[in-house]
Formats: structure tokens, sequence, C-alpha cells
């Protein structure tokens, strides 16, 4: 089967930073795949170049089995892609909904109700507070918007950039937790974490970054019992 | 009656101020820059209208028409052509291009239509309200740019926060990045902005020519930086900031001139300006800025 996403020998650079050295990897359809690494490593980048926030100097990028390396950001959302950007990044001087509703941008209007519906199913917390600027909420709030907000285009393809940055331990249980329930309801996920527990333990496959390459590249269970992988991210040295 | 005549001139130049005003802040809000060739927009708008009117003896509300349709276009060509290739440039350079393209078109100006002053037809009818007796007069030109201005605020107002492409307007001048994952052509939502603030110049010029009616090259300049001042006065990149910062620029304007002096006015609207910034740096009704970490 072809893989939903499949990233092959991609370079990028910041001016003559070369943050990601030749990088190749593949989702498929239904899985959850993480990329693991210490800060610095590329995650990011990587993701924002599967976005098209940024451009790689080599290879391609295909969506389902489309190359849409020259296709611009915005119009890729309408191919099934979708961003939770690392700092969250929700337009703080606008409402929830209107947060919401920006999500749905590439949507018809006739479905938005039923999306908003959907996503305050996933988080409550969002309908209570639907009319309140979005930056007013709290950081996990905050993140539930930014999560919310990416599901209002209905993606096949997902991809959330450490969404559990700076949240307390209960509401990143949480956060998984609804990962895991958007996933069984069928969306493909690539997840970017510095919490490698427990991005691996939710995770089918996993790909360590380091400066730019990826080192590493397996089955999450033989990941998390990977010595390299212990000591350098599970070893309490995971934050 | 004296002091309520000069309000009403106060709050209807400060009306065409606040249409100029719109547009620079609009612009600055989504580009992040100021544009200095603004002004000389409402100048092209004039010509554009004076010449349609005037020698081509078209109605003037085509005349009107036809200034909004060629500013519209031209502040989307002006953006492509001059600061669309410094997105990513230093500001000092953007400045600096705007600059350069105020002075081009005022150049381009004088070879297209001469140094001599201009006539500008009434395109709004003459003639005048006369209220308590004959006591106060007003001016038609002073009540239509009044009502223009209230209209367009009314209609900008809906438009950001009603529309989704107003919305997409909002969700750009916080965050381009994060506006593209939503799947918001940057670009094309960049040089909306820009139709939208030059069709408004468009209008501004055609209500300030009606009201001061010589036209020459140059005319845009002093209301440009006026109306820019007006911008910043109430905020810059804020719509309900433009219309206040426009309205209270045009009274003190007028009550200056009325009252103080007439060769002071001007020292004394960039005194306030400067008085206002000191107290609040961010204007009358900036934004501020919170951020969650
Ligand atoms: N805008 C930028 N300009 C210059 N260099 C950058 C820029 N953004 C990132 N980099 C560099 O690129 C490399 C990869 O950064 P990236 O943000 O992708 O890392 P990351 O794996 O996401 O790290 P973290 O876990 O801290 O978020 C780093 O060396 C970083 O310094
Ligand atoms: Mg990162």
């Amino acid at each position: 089967m072809e893989p939903i996403l499949k990233v092959e020998d991609i370079n990028v650079y910041y001016g003559s930073i070369h943050a990601i050295k030749g990088i190749s990897f593949y989702v498929n359809e239904g899985e959850i795949v993480t990329l693991i690494g210490a800060n610095g490593a590329g995650k990011t980048t990587t993701l924002q170049t599967v976005s098209g926030l940024l451009r790689s100097k080599t290879g391609s990028i295909s969506l389902q089995g489309e190359d849409i390396s020259n296709v611009p950001a915005h119009k890729r959302v309408a191919r099934g892609l979708a961003q939770v950007p690392e700092g969250r990044r929700i337009f703080l001087q606008m409402s929830v909904q209107e947060n919401l509703e920006m999500g749905a941008f590439t949507q018809s209007n006739s479905g938005i109700a039923k999306d908003l519906e959907r996503v305050f199913e996933y988080f409550p917390r969002l309908k209570e507070r639907r009319r309140q600027i979005a930056g007013t909420l709290s950081g996990g709030e905050q993140q539930m918007l930014a999560m919310g907000r990416a599901l209002m285009s209905h993606p096949r393809l997902l991809m959330l950039d450490e969404p559990s940055m700076g949240l307390a331990p209960i509401l990143v249980e949480q956060i998984f937790e609804i990962i895991q329930t958007l996933h069984k309801a069928g969306t493909t996920i690539l997840l970017v974490e510095q919490n490698a527990q427990a991005a691996l333990s939710i995770a089918d496959r996993g790909y360590v970054l380091e400066t730019g390459k990826i080192i590493l590249a397996d089955n999450a269970s033989a990941l998390l019992k990977n010595d390299a992988v212990q000591k350098a991210y599970l070893g309490g040295g995971g934050g | 009656m004296a002091f309520l005549s000069f309000l009403i001139s106060g709050i209807s130049l400060g009306s065409i101020y606040a249409i100029i005003a719109l547009g620079y802040t609009m612009v600055y809000g989504i580009a992040k820059m100021l544009n200095f060739a603004h002004g000389d927009v409402i100048m092209v708008g004039a010509y554009i209208c004076f010449y349609a009117t005037s020698r081509f003896q078209l109605p003037p509300l085509v005349g009107i028409l036809l200034a909004v349709v060629v500013c519209t276009i031209l502040g989307i060509v002006i953006e492509r052509l001059a600061y669309k290739p410094l997105r990513a440039a230093p500001v000092l350079a953007v400045l600096i291009t705007a600059i350069g393209m105020s002075y081009f078109l005022q150049n381009a100006a004088l070879l297209l239509w001469s140094s001599n002053p201009k006539v500008f037809p009434p395109v709004v009818p003459t003639g005048k309200i006369s209220l308590f007796g004959g006591q106060l007069t007003i001016s038609y030109v002073t009540v239509v740019a009044i009502l223009c201005c209230i209209v367009i605020m009314l209609a900008l107002t809906w438009f950001t926060s009603k529309t989704k492409m107003g919305k997409a307007m909002r969700a750009c001048s916080e965050d381009k990045g994060a506006s593209q994952l939503m799947g918001i052509n940057v670009n094309g939502t960049i040089s909306l902005t820009f139709a939208i603030g030059s069709g408004l110049a468009a209008i501004a010029g055609v209500l300030l020519c009606s009201a001061y009616p010589t036209l020459v090259p140059t005319t845009g300049a002093m209301p440009g930086i006026k109306a820019f001042t007006a911008a910043v006065f109430g905020g810059i990149g804020s719509i309900p900031g433009a219309f206040v910062g426009g309205i209270l620029l045009g009274i003190i304007e007028i009550f200056a001139k009325a009252y103080i002096s007439t060769q002071l006015s001007d020292p004394i609207v960039f005194a306030v300006l400067i008085i206002v910034l000191l107290v609040r740096p961010a204007g009358l009704l900036g934004k501020q800025i919170r951020e969650k970490v």
C-alpha cells in the first residue's frame, strides 16, 4: 500500500545553516508515527517542510501518492494536511469560535456548525468558552484550541508538534488520550515529541532525529527497548 | 454657534483623514509596513475623477467609480511590484521603497498631468443646509464626507468581524504562518487589503478635492501625512483607532485654525500627536500586546 506521506531526501536550510540533512521517512495510512529528538534536532523544521512553510532544496514530499513539493502551504490543507504548530500559534486576538472557523477556512460554510459540535465533543471546555478571546485562555485550553482548530479541516494526516509542551501531567495524559481517540476515528498521525516515553507508547513506529539526520528508525516498541534511545531520551532526560 | 460650525467642519475634515487612515492602518496591520505612497494614491484618484468628469463629461458617480477602480488596481500593482519582493527584507528597506514609490507617483503625475493646478469639478452637489434660521450653514460636501466615513466604518467593521475573508485578514495580521496552515492564501489576503485601502483612498481623494478644489500632483502628500498621524494617534493597526484618530485630528486642526492661528495649526496637530504618544505609546486605542508562554 502507498504511504499517505512519503518524504524523500529533503535538505532544509536557514540561510547558511543546514538544519535538515537529507532525511527520508514515510507514514502509512492509519498509523501513529513519532519523530523524537533533542532540542534543535530538526523536528519542527521537518514538520514545517511537510506543511510547506519551509522549502526543501532537494528531494520530494508526496501526499497520497502525489508530489506536493511545489504546492504552496495553503493549498496543502485542502489536500488533507493539518499541522498543530509548535507553541500552538492560535490567533490570540480572535475568539475561540473564530479560531475554529479559521481552521475550517478550506471547508464550505454549510458543514461548519456540525464540525464545531464535533470539536466541542472532544473539548467540552472550548464550548463553554467559545466567545472568549483566545489570548485569555489557559495554556492547556490554548493547546486544545490549537488541536480543535486543526481538526476543523478534516485532515487525513494530522501533524502535532510537541502538543504536551508546558502542560501539567494530567493534561498531558488527556492530550495523549485525545490523540488516540482521533487515531481510532481514522486520522493518521505524525507526532513530534520531546516526551519520548509518552510518544513511543502510543505510536506504531518512530524515527529518532539527531542534528538534522535520522539516526534510528524502528517500531515504537523496539525503540522503547533500544539502549541508545533509553539513554538519550528516556533516562530522565526527556525534557 | 461658531463653535458648533467649527466642530462640524472638524468632524468632516476628520472623516476624510479617517478614511485615509483606515488604509494606512489596515495595510500596517497585515503587512507590518507603512505605505507612504498611500497619500499619493489619493491624488491619483482625484485626477482620475477630474479627467473623467471635467474632460470626458462623464457623470460624477461614474467618475468616482472609475477613480475607485483605478486606485484599487494601482494599490494591488504597487504591492506586487514594489513591496512583495521585499516581504523578507529589513523594515528600513521597505520604508525607503515606500517613500520612493511616493515620489515616483508624484513625479509620474507631474509628467502626465503637469504641475498646473486643476480646478476640481463639483462632483458632490454644491449647496448648503441652513439651520437655526440661517445661523448655521453646512455645505453638502461636509455632510457627505461624514456620511461616507460612517458608512465605510460600518462596512469595514462588518467585513472584518463577520465575513470569512475579513476574519482571514485578522488572522493574517496576527500570524501569517499559522494562517497558511489554515489554508488561507496570505499573498491574496495582502493584495485584498491593499485593494481595499487604495479604493478608500480614491473616495478620500474625491471628498478632499470636493472640499478643497485645487488639484496638483502633491495634493495627496500632506493629507497623507496627517492621516498617517491620525492612524498612529488612534493606535496603528486598529480600525476603530484610525476612525477616532482621524476625527480627533480633524477637530483639533480646525479648532487650532479657528481659535489659535492658521499658520500654527499643523505644528499644534503634530504636538498633540507627540504628547499622546508620550503618554500612550501604542496610541489611543492601540492593542495591548499580550502573550501566553
Ligand atoms: N528561524 C531559524 N533561523 C535559523 N536557524 C533556525 C531557525 N529555526 C530553527 N533553526 C535551527 O535549525 C535547527 C533545527 O531546529 P528545529 O526548531 O527544527 O529543532 P527542534 O527539533 O524542533 O527543537 P525543539 O525540540 O527545541 O523544538 C536548530 O539548530 C535551530 O537552531
Ligand atoms: Mg521544535
